[in-house]
C-alpha cells in the first residue's frame, strides 16, 4: 500500500470527488455487477458479487465517505477490485478516471481546516494539472470493526464456531 | 545430509510412524490372543524400525528396538508365552521408539530420553527363559553389560533403579522362574526379516496438500456445472444440453472419485484406542474389553483428524466413569469385565459414531439435582425435562467440571469441549443412557465438509442455504389464515408441533426487519442446534443444492449468523446460514433465556398415560380420536362418493368403503362446504375397513389426560383436557356398532 515504489495511481470519481489509489493494490476493475445483499450489516456494505468463482465483499464507498447516497437513476457504479490484507474487497464508485502517474514534488499533505472522515481517510493531496487528486488509505478505509447493525450479532463472548469450514479453509494436516 | 538421504530419512519416519500405530494394536491383540501371525507381524515392524536406524546410526533407537526384537523372536518362537508384563514392556518400548522419532522429525537427533531401565527391563524379561541374550555384534554397550551370564537378576533390577530412568519400569514384578540358561538360544531373524518394508505395488503417497488443491478444483468445476445446467434451461440446442448431461455426470463421478483420495476408514483412529483401554482398565483396576463393529466406514481426512480427540475423550469416559468396578459389577450380576464398543455406520449422508458400554450409566435424578444446584436449569425446568434432555445436559459448559462430575458416577469432565469440537464440524452428539446399564453416545458428522447439502430458502427476496445437517423437517401451513397457527406464549411466536410447542423466529425478525404481513402460507423450516428444536420462519422454500463454501471476507466474519458463501446455478451468490449462530441469536441456545423445545403443553406433567390423540373439528366442537384407532387418514373428493343399499361408499384400495358421516351420527352440525373435499379417518377391524367422515383434521398431539367419564353421549369416551381446552372423546368403536349394526351382526355371526 506504499507508492514509493510505484508512482501510479488508478483514479475514479465519487460524486465531484476526484480519488486516487496506487495501483499496487488495484487488481482490476469491472462493471457493475448484480449484488446478494447481506442483512444484518451496515449499509457500508454493499453486498457480496461473484468474481470467477470468489466471493467477493463490496464496500459502498459514497457511504463510506459518508456522501450523498447514490440515487436509483444514477448511473450503474462500477467495481474497484482491490486486493487487501483482508481479501479481495470491491470499492464501488461512481465513474473511473485514467491512470496517473505523479511526481512527489506535486504532493501535499492534508490542509489542516479538512475536517471529518477525509482526515480519517485522505493521505494526501496531488496537485494535477487543473484539479487535485486525493489519495485514499485502503486499509483505513476497509478497516471496518463494527459493520454488524444489530446488537447481539456481533462476535459473542464466546468465539463463533463456523458450522461448515469454508473450502480454502481445509488445512492439510 | 543430501536431499536424498532427507527423502529416505521421512520414508523411515513415515513408516515407522505407520508401524507404531500398528504395533499399538496388535501387541494388545496379541496380550489376549496369542497368534503367530501377527507376532511375526510385530516382529517384522520392530526388526524394520532397528534395521533403519542402524543405517542411520540412531545408536539409542537401534538399542531399543534391539532388545525389543529379542524378546519377541522369543515369543514368536514359542518360547516365552507373551502376558501382561512383557506386554507393558513392549508397549513401552513402542512409546519410547515413538518418543525417538518424533525427536528425530522435530530436531533431526534422537533426544536426550534415557532407556536403559527399559532396555534392562527388556532384557530380564526376554532372558526369563535364557538369561544369556547373546546379542549379536552389533548391539549396544549396554546390552551387554546389562545382562550377567549367570542371571543374577537382583543386580540387573538394582542396576535399572539406580539408572534413575524416566520409565516408570514394571521390574519389581519380574520372577523368571529359570534361570537356566540356555546359551545356545540365539536370536534368530533370517526368515522373516528377508521381507521387511512395505510392498507398495497398488498405491502411492501423495500429498495431502494436492489432494486439498484437486477438492477446490472440483468444487469449482461442480460450480461451473451448475451454471451450465442452469444456462442449459434456457438454450433449446439439443447437441449442446447432450453435452451438458455428459458434462453433469463426469462432474459427478469426478467429484465422487476425488472425495474418495481423501477418505480413510475410521480405523485410522479407533486403531490406538485398544491401546488406551488397555492402560486406563489396568490403571482404573477394572476389566475392559473393546468391541468395533463398521471399522472400515469412511471419512474425510479432515473431520477425521479433528474427531480424533473427542472420541479418544469418550472412549476414556465409558472406561473411566462408565464402567464399574469388577466387583461391582459381579455384584449387580454382571459379568466381571465390562465392554466399550465402537460402531461407526453410515446413515442418511453422514456417519454415525457410537460409542457405548455396559456400565453403570446416568442417573437422571442425580443429573437434575446437579444442575439445579448448579445454577444451570431453575427447578421447574429441571422437572420439565424428560431424563433423555436431563441427561444431554451434561455437554453443558459450567456442567462438567471435574470433580463434582465424577462424583455423580456420571461422565462430563471436558464433555462440553467433546460437543464444541464436533459441532465445529458440523457434527452433532447426543447421549442416551439408562440408569444400571450403560451408556451410549452417538457422534453424528458430515462426510466431508467442502460440498454439502443444503437447503436453500428464500427471504426477503434473497436466497440463503441451510446446511441439512441442521434440518430436520419442513412444515407448510396452508389456510386462510395461516397466521393463527402461531400462538403466543408471552410474546414469543411458537407453532404446535404434533402436540409439542416448537419455538419459531421469523427469518425477517432473525435480520432486524418487519415480517411480511401477508402471505398465503407460513413454510416453517425445523432446524436443531444445541439439541434444541426450533422453527425458522422463511418466505419461500427453493430446492435442495449441493453447494461448495466459500469462506466470506474478514470483514463479515463477524457477523454470527453467516457461516459463509456459495454460487448458485446462477452465478448468483448465496449466504449460508448458521444455524447455531441464528439459534444463538434468538436465545435458542442452553445458555439463552429459556425459550427451550419441550416445553410440553401446559397439563403435560398431570397425571394418565402418555396417549397420542388425532384432533379434528365438527361444526364448532373439538374432538379427539385415540390415534391407534386410527389406520389410515384419507381425503375423497365429493364425486368419489357413491350411494349403496349400504349407506354412502368409495371405492378404496379395490375395497368398498363405508363412510359414516360422523356429524349425522352425533347430531352436530357439519360447517363443511358441501362440495369441499371429505377428511376421513380410516378404521379398520378384523380385516374390515370404515371411513369416518369428519370436518378437519387439524393434529396429532401426544399428552398426558385423564377422560372424565359419565358423558352420556353415545359413541362417546368421554371428555378431557387437551391442548388447555376440553375436548370429548370418540369412542369410535361403539360409534360404529351403532351407525352399521349390520356390518358388525355379520361379524358376530
Amino acid at each position: 500500500m506504499n507508492n514509493v515504489d510505484d508512482p501510479r495511481f488508478c483514479t475514479f470519481y465519487l460524486g465531484d470527488l476526484f480519488l486516487g489509489i496506487s495501483v499496487t493494490c488495484v487488481q482490476e476493475v469491472i462493471r457493475y455487477q448484480e449484488r446478494t445483499r447481506v442483512p444484518l450489516v451496515s449499509d457500508v456494505i454493499h453486498g457480496l458479487i461473484n468474481l470467477r468463482g470468489e466471493i467477493v465483499t463490496t464496500v459502498d464507498l459514497r457511504h463510506r465517505l459518508e456522501l450523498e447516497p447514490r440515487q436509483p437513476d444514477d448511473q450503474e457504479p462500477i467495481n474497484v477490485v482491490v486486493r487487501h490484507d483482508e481479501g479481495v474487497v470491491s470499492l464501488l464508485v461512481d465513474e473511473i478516471g485514467d491512470v496517473f502517474e505523479v511526481a512527489d514534488e506535486d504532493f501535499e499533505p492534508l490542509p489542516p481546516t479538512l475536517k471529518g472522515v477525509y482526515r480519517d481517510f485522505v493521505r494526501g493531496i496531488y496537485k494535477l494539472d487543473r484539479k487535485l487528486l486525493l489519495i485514499l488509505d485502503t486499509d483505513r478505509l476497509l478497516d471496518l470493526p463494527n459493520v454488524s447493525n444489530v446488537p447481539g450479532l456481533e462476535p459473542a463472548d464466546t468465539p463463533n464456531i463456523p458450522h461448515v469450514t469454508p473450502i480454502t479453509e481445509v488445512v492439510p494436516s | 545430509m543430501s536431499d536424498e538421504m532427507d527423502d529416505v530419512l521421512n520414508e523411515f519416519i513415515v513408516e515407522s510412524y505407520e508401524s507404531l500405530d500398528d504395533l499399538d494394536r496388535e501387541l494388545v491383540t496379541l496380550e489376549q490372543n496369542a497368534n503367530p501371525d501377527s507376532l511375526a507381524g510385530v516382529f517384522r515392524a520392530v526388526h524394520t524400525i532397528k534395521g533403519t536406524s542402524g543405517f542411520f546410526g540412531f545408536n539409542k533407537l537401534e538399542a531399543v528396538t534391539h532388545v525389543g526384537e529379542n524378546l519377541l523372536s522369543k515369543l514368536r518362537d514359542g518360547e516365552t508365552e507373551v502376558d501382561r508384563p512383557i506386554t507393558t514392556a513392549l508397549l513401552s518400548m513402542v512409546d519410547a521408539v515413538r518418543d525417538m522419532i518424533d525427536s528425530i522429525q522435530s530436531d533431526g537427533v534422537e533426544g536426550t530420553g534415557n532407556y536403559d531401565a527399559l532396555i534392562s527391563e527388556l532384557e530380564q524379561l526376554e532372558s526369563g527363559e535364557a538369561p544369556t541374550a547373546d546379542t549379536d555384534a552389533s548391539g549396544s554397550i549396554d546390552v551387554d553389560t546389562a545382562v550377567d551370564a549367570t542371571g543374577d537378576i537382583s543386580d540387573v533390577v538394582a542396576e535399572a533403579d539406580i539408572a534413575e530412568s524416566t520409565e516408570t519400569t514394571d521390574v519389581e514384578i519380574l520372577e523368571p522362574e529359570s534361570l537356566a540358561a540356555d546359551a545356545a538360544e540365539t536370536v534368530d531373524t533370517s526368515p522373516t526379516a528377508a521381507a521387511t518394508g512395505h510392498v507398495a505395488s497398488e498405491s502411492i503417497r501423495v500429498d495431502v496438500g494436492l489432494l486439498d488443491d484437486l477438492m477446490n478444483l472440483v468444487g469449482e468445476l461442480v460450480l461451473a456445472r451448475n451454471q451450465i445446467i442452469q444456462y442449459t434451461g434456457t438454450n433449446p440446442d439439443a447437441t449442446f444440453s447432450a453435452t451438458t448431461q455428459r458434462l453433469n455426470l463426469i462432474t459427478t463421478e469426478l467429484q465422487e472419485g476425488v472425495m474418495r483420495t481423501r477418505m480413510q476408514p475410521i480405523e485410522n483412529v479407533w486403531n490406538k484406542f485398544p491401546r488406551i483401554v488397555r492402560d486406563l482398565s489396568i490403571a482404573c483396576g477394572k476389566q475392559a474389553d473393546l468391541a468395533m463393529e463398521g471399522k472400515h466406514t469412511e471419512l474425510d481426512k479432515t473431520l477425521l483428524e479433528a474427531i480424533k480427540d473427542p472420541l479418544t475423550h469418550l472412549v476414556r469416559n465409558s472406561v473411566d466413569h462408565g464402567l464399574e468396578t469388577p466387583e461391582a459389577r459381579l455384584a449387580k450380576g454382571k459379568p466381571a469385565g465390562g465392554t466399550v464398543a465402537l460402531r461407526a455406520f453410515h446413515e442418511g449422508g453422514q456417519v454415525i459414531i457410537e460409542i457405548s458400554d455396559d456400565g453403570a450409566g446416568i442417573d437422571p435424578a442425580l443429573i437434575r439435582r446437579k444442575a439445579v444446584e448448579k445454577g444451570l436449569l431453575t427447578k421447574e425446568e429441571a422437572a420439565g425435562r424428560n431424563d433423555r434432555e436431563i441427561i444431554n445436559v451434561i455437554f453443558q459448559p459450567g456442567f462438567s467440571t471435574a470433580a463434582e462430575v465424577t462424583n455423580i458416577s456420571g461422565r462430563g469432565v471436558g464433555m462440553d469441549v467433546v460437543r464444541t469440537n464436533i459441532e465445529s464440524i458440523g457434527g452433532s452428539v447426543d447421549i442416551a443412557s439408562t440408569h444400571g446399564l450403560g451408556t451410549t453416545v452417538r457422534v453424528k458428522i458430515p462426510l466431508t465438509l467442502a460440498i454439502i447439502p443444503a437447503l436453500v430458502v428464500a427471504c426477503d427476496e434473497e436466497r440463503f442455504a441451510i446446511p441439512q445437517v441442521s434440518l430436520l423437517e419442513l412444515v407448510r401451513i396452508d389456510g386462510h389464515d395461516p397466521q393463527s397457527s402461531i400462538e403466543y406464549v408471552h410474546g414469543a411466536p411458537v407453532y404446535r408441533l404434533r402436540g409439542r410447542l416448537l419455538p419459531v423466529v421469523h427469518l425477517h425478525e432473525v435480520f432486524g426487519k418487519a415480517p411480511p404481513e401477508h402471505s398465503d402460507g407460513i413454510n416453517i423450516v425445523v432446524l436443531e442446534a444445541d439439541n434444541r428444536e426450533f422453527g425458522l420462519v422463511v418466505d419461500e422454500i427453493s430446492d435442495t443444492a449441493e453447494i461448495v463454501v466459500k469462506p466470506l471476507g474478514r470483514v463479515l466474519k463477524q457477523v454470527s449468523a453467516f457461516a459463509g458463501a456459495t454460487i448458485m446455478g446462477d452465478g448468483r451468490v448465496a449466504l449460508i446460514l448458521d444455524v447455531m449462530g441464528i439459534a444463538e441469536h434468538i436465545g435458542m441456545t442452553s445458555t439463552g433465556a429459556g425459550k427451550q423445545h419441550g416445553v410440553e403443553d401446559g397439563e403435560a406433567n398431570a397425571a394418565g398415560d402418555l396417549r397420542r390423540l388425532l384432533m379434528f373439528r365438527l361444526g364448532d366442537r373439538r374432538l379427539a380420536l385415540l390415534l391407534e384407532m386410527v389406520a389410515r387418514l384419507e381425503e375423497f373428493s365429493t364425486e368419489q362418493i357413491e350411494v349403496t343399499s349400504n349407506g354412502r361408499v368409495v371405492q378404496y384400495r379395490d375395497e368398498i368403503l363405508n363412510l359414516v358421516f360422523l356429524s349425522e351420527e352425533l347430531g352436530i352440525p357439519s360447517t363443511r362446504p358441501e362440495d369441499a373435499p371429505v377428511q376421513v379417518v380410516v378404521y379398520t377391524d378384523g380385516g374390515r375397513s370404515v371411513g369416518v367422515v369428519v370436518d378437519d383434521i387439524f393434529d396429532i398431539v401426544e399428552q398426558r389426560f385423564d377422560i372424565q367419564h359419565g358423558s352420556s353421549a353415545a359413541g362417546m369416551l368421554g371428555s378431557a383436557v387437551i391442548q388447555d381446552r376440553v375436548t370429548d372423546i370418540l369412542d369410535i368403536e361403539g360409534l360404529l356398532r351403532l351407525a352399521l349394526p349390520a356390518l358388525f351382526a355379520e361379524e358376530a355371526a
